[in-house]
């Protein structure tokens, strides 16, 4: 086995969790959705009544296989139903107050502590969430795997000339003084950093051919960084709006058949090169959302489900579907959760990339035990 | 004819308006060497009209700037727009120096609104008296909500805001109790919003219907005060929250933070924040000379800031280059040397994105502590970006600005041609005057001898010169020096 890799998959705006694992036979769900519903003849059914939004084959295939953890009930006290509170309280592990450090970010600190790893994170979120954000944590973020470099808007009969003057540049600042010290190491980082990315892109060869929606771009970006056996540890990607407030089923089996697709093209692909058991995907959202619809879509809520897949995983369902009695549902209106989403974070800091999870999840939580050992 | 003490002013002139500005294009330069350095300090410090930015327009045309919120639920466009725009650069770098020290995050209070209107309100009284400006910023429905003042009641007070205004917003850590915690907490029970629980519910809900995002207005509840009596960093009485602002600004702890702050963000960078207990400052002289302006004048920013720019300890060169730009400095910077941008257009918002993507996304700072600075800015990615979008925007020689610079290297020379030694240093000099290293300029130079000499006699010569100097530029943009304001 290789050197066990994480990809993060953040559903963004808030994944439905009734309409995504649907507990399809309840009439409590029956009653409260009466206009957001997916009723019994499309869901592929997981037996025990409940079945996984019909968009979502490719997962289901994985489950079928057992590849596939289902975490029912996630969430943290006192859920806030703001989408960048409660993201934010994800990506810091700090549900009371406003944490300033991401917990992948913190976790790439602890297990490079000289920081000499310059790619031991890559995001392909985009923005950088604050999840990887920790002090002089390197992260090098890739924007488009296709594009990405030191100068890629220098035309390529230019580029390396000008980074190697990038270079001739940055060398001798080296040793005249602390900051600039810094800032040239930083340069060199990136410079070196972007190259090893390039490289890994292209010597990148698949035989699968991906969806060309973002989502699947990232996945491929990942599988290509974890394939070139860079040293990369975690990978982070994004997709969404998963906001369905309104034109709630369409818009989010819009979304789901992304993910859902990505998730598998990328699993064979990672499992054709022989890298299966080195990888494990964490998929999550900032909250589920609200029991009863709208009308024509559902609002935020609080409880939500998680996914962690791979063949290092031991499939199948953890914790118990959250109760949609009105006297058990949160503040009168949302699902309640069970299991804290720190629980999730300390197995997979832990057992999974082998770094201490209690000063990052500040506490102790009981590990869930989906990982093989 | 550049004599050498006309360098030394210019080199002196271009400091002045990275720190107080955003650097200047060559045009900007000019105007200021012939107004002098006092006359220039005297102009950015006293703006006599407001910079003209078309709200209007901008509004009927853009919805996601009218509704104040970007394509990423980010309202920092229409501050973006007036940061490029600017005819008062100090008086908006002041907005950014607030907004760094009083960092509220639209991330809470999920709506753009009130947190545009705190900026606004900086632009307002961002110079005037720190007192006022405490007063001020106690009544912004974006800083109640933001720190839960609408929860602290006569009855049950909610500490948070009290805690902040003593330990970020004024003194600093080590300089009060807990129990002075408390009684400021009680002098502002009271300070609310209208309809603060409905809002917070919207807050909460994060929904726009049934009636959009509302205004926030402050609100004084008199009912919800708490009017016994309380002691506040030794001081007894019936006190409210101005009297709470009186007494924590007549205290020389409030000085000296506050110097260190405007030393921090004008002068040369600091440690972060939390080590200031611990740490000297970088030159406590300033800080007594800042502390004195602040008593003399009774708490005047205006008279801080007319402090530092005209003393030595700002002129000297051993403070030049000597602060990492913030990443809104970097891309205000760097687009206002590349012209004007259309209302209309998304640029605003582009440079807001790039601005996030270099770590520091305006008006949803990580937390209440703000952005720290310094080093912290620079990581592997945010330095991709860097490098990346200064280039870019440098290398496009379309841009008026950019053209100007480059005509402005061709007028270096009668005779229409230079060597390539000659047209780095050219392209170095339009550039800020930009001061860099012996292994720079070497870097720069061994790049730009595969052109040889260069001329723009004819017009394909002249767009083959054009080219080339994009391609020296960006470079120029792309190593540290440029990183440095």
């Amino acid at each position: 086995m290789g050197e066990k890799k994480l990809v993060a998959v953040q559903l963004s705006g808030g994944n439905d969790y009734l309409n995504c694992i649907i507990p399809y036979d309840n009439p409590l769900y029956v009653d409260n959705r009466q206009h957001v519903r997916i009723t019994e003849d499309r869901v592929l059914d997981m037996g025990g009544g409940l079945g996984m939004n019909p968009v979502m084959s490719g997962i289901k295939e994985l489950y079928d296989e057992g590849k596939v953890a289902i975490i029912h009930g996630v969430g943290y006290p006192d859920s806030s139903r703001s989408h960048f509170r409660s993201m934010d309280i994800w990506h810091t592990a700090e549900p009371t107050k406003l944490g300033a450090e991401g917990w992948l970010g913190s976790a790439i600190n602890q297990m490079y502590p000289a920081k000499d790893n310059v790619v031991a994170a890559v995001n392909f979120a985009g923005l950088l969430p604050r999840a990887l954000a920790a002090p002089k944590a390197p992260i090098a973020s890739v924007s488009d795997l296709d594009t990405y470099g030191l100068m890629n808007h220098v035309d390529n009969s230019e580029r390396d000339e000008a980074l190697l003057a990038f270079k001739n540049i940055y060398m001798p600042a080296i040793g005249s003084g602390l900051v600039m010290d810094y800032l040239s190491q930083t340069g060199l980082d990136a410079l070196k950093g972007s190259g090893i990315i390039q490289k890994a892109r292209e010597d990148y060869k698949s035989d699968v051919e991906y969806s060309d929606d973002n989502f699947s771009k990232q996945m491929r970006a990942a599988s290509a960084i974890i394939q070139a056996d860079i040293g990369s540890r975690i990978l982070y990607t994004q997709h969404g709006t998963f906001d369905s407030h309104t034109n709630g089923i369409a818009l989010q089996e819009g979304v789901l058949a992304n993910v859902s697709t990505g998730i598998r093209d990328f699993y064979s692909d990672i499992k054709a090169s022989n890298k299966g058991d080195d990888v494990i995907m964490f998929v999550f959202s900032e909250f589920g959302r609200r029991v009863k619809d709208n009308g024509t879509g559902t609002d935020h809520g609080a409880g939500g489900v998680a996914f962690v897949i791979g063949d290092s995983v031991i499939g199948g369902q953890y914790g118990e579907y959250p109760s949609l009695e009105p006297h058990k549902l949160s503040i009168g209106e949302d699902l309640s959760f069970d299991i804290d989403f720190r629980s999730l974070y300390t197995e997979i800091l832990e057992d999974w990339l082998e770094t201490g999870a209690q000063d990052i999840v500040k506490g102790q939580y009981e590990k869930i035990g989906f990982l093989r050992n | 004819m550049t004599t050498v003490s006309n360098k030394q002013d210019l080199a002196l002139m271009a400091h002045l308006l990275r720190r107080a500005g955003f650097g200047a294009t060559p045009a900007e330069l000019d105007r200021a060497m012939s107004l002098g350095y006092d006359a220039m300090v005297d102009e950015l410090l006293n703006p006599d009209h407001d910079d003209n930015v078309p709200f209007d327009k901008i509004r009927r045309w853009r919805k996601d700037y009218s509704d104040l919120r970007g394509p990423g639920g980010a309202p920092g466009g229409i501050w973006m727009y007036r940061l490029i725009m600017t005819d008062t650069p100090l008086r908006e770098k002041m907005c950014l120096f607030w907004h760094r020290l009083f960092a509220t995050g639209h991330t809470k209070l999920i709506q753009g609104r009130p947190v545009v209107r705190q900026i606004d309100m900086f632009r307002k009284h961002g110079m005037g008296s720190f007192d006022n400006i405490l007063v001020e910023l106690s009544k912004d429905p974006a800083m109640i909500m933001w720190l839960d003042n609408q929860d602290n009641h006569a009855t049950n007070i909610n500490e948070n805001y009290g805690r902040e205004i003593l330990e970020l917003f004024s003194m600093g850590v080590g300089n009060y109790t807990e129990d002075d915690i408390k009684e400021t907490a009680r002098a502002f029970t009271g300070w609310s919003i209208v309809n603060p629980i409905y809002n917070s519910i919207k807050m909460n809900n994060n929904v726009m219907r049934p009636f959009g995002y509302l205004s926030w207005q402050f609100q004084y509840n008199d009912d919800d005060h708490d009017h016994g009596e309380k002691t506040i960093l030794g001081e007894t009485g019936n006190w409210n929250g101005e009297d709470a602002v009186r007494i924590i600004c007549k205290n020389e702890a409030t000085a000296r933070f506050l110097a260190r702050h405007l030393y921090h963000f004008f002068v040369a960078d600091e440690p972060p924040v939390p080590a200031w207990p611990m740490v000297e400052p970088r030159d406590p002289e300033a800080i007594d000379a800042l502390v004195n302006a602040y008593f003399e004048s009774g708490h005047d920013v205006k008279s801080m800031l007319e402090t530092i720019f005209k003393s030595d300890f700002f002129k000297a060169e051993s403070v030049r280059y000597a602060r990492i730009k913030s990443p809104a400095e970097m891309v205000v910077g760097t687009m206002r040397l590349a012209g004007s941008i259309d209302p209309l257009s998304n640029e605003a918002n582009q440079a807001v994105d790039a601005c996030a993507n270099m770590g520091q996304s305006l008006l949803r700072p990580p937390s209440v502590e703000g952005w720290q600075g310094g080093t912290d800015w620079i990581n592997t990615g945010a330095y991709v970006e860097r490098v990346n979008f200064a280039g870019k925007i440098l290398k496009n020689t379309d841009k008026s600005g950019i053209r100007d610079l480059i005509n402005r290297v061709k007028a270096k020379s009668t005779s229409s041609t230079m060597s390539s030694d000659e047209f780095v240093d050219s392209c170095l000099e339009v550039l800020g005057p930009l001061e860099v290293t012996e292994g720079t300029s070497r870097g720069l130079k061994d790049y730009a001898s595969k052109y040889g000499d260069l001329s723009w006699s004819d017009e394909a010569s002249s767009t083959e010169f054009d080219k080339a100097a994009g391609s020296i530029l960006q470079l120029i943009v792309s190593g540290h020096e440029y990183q440095m304001a």
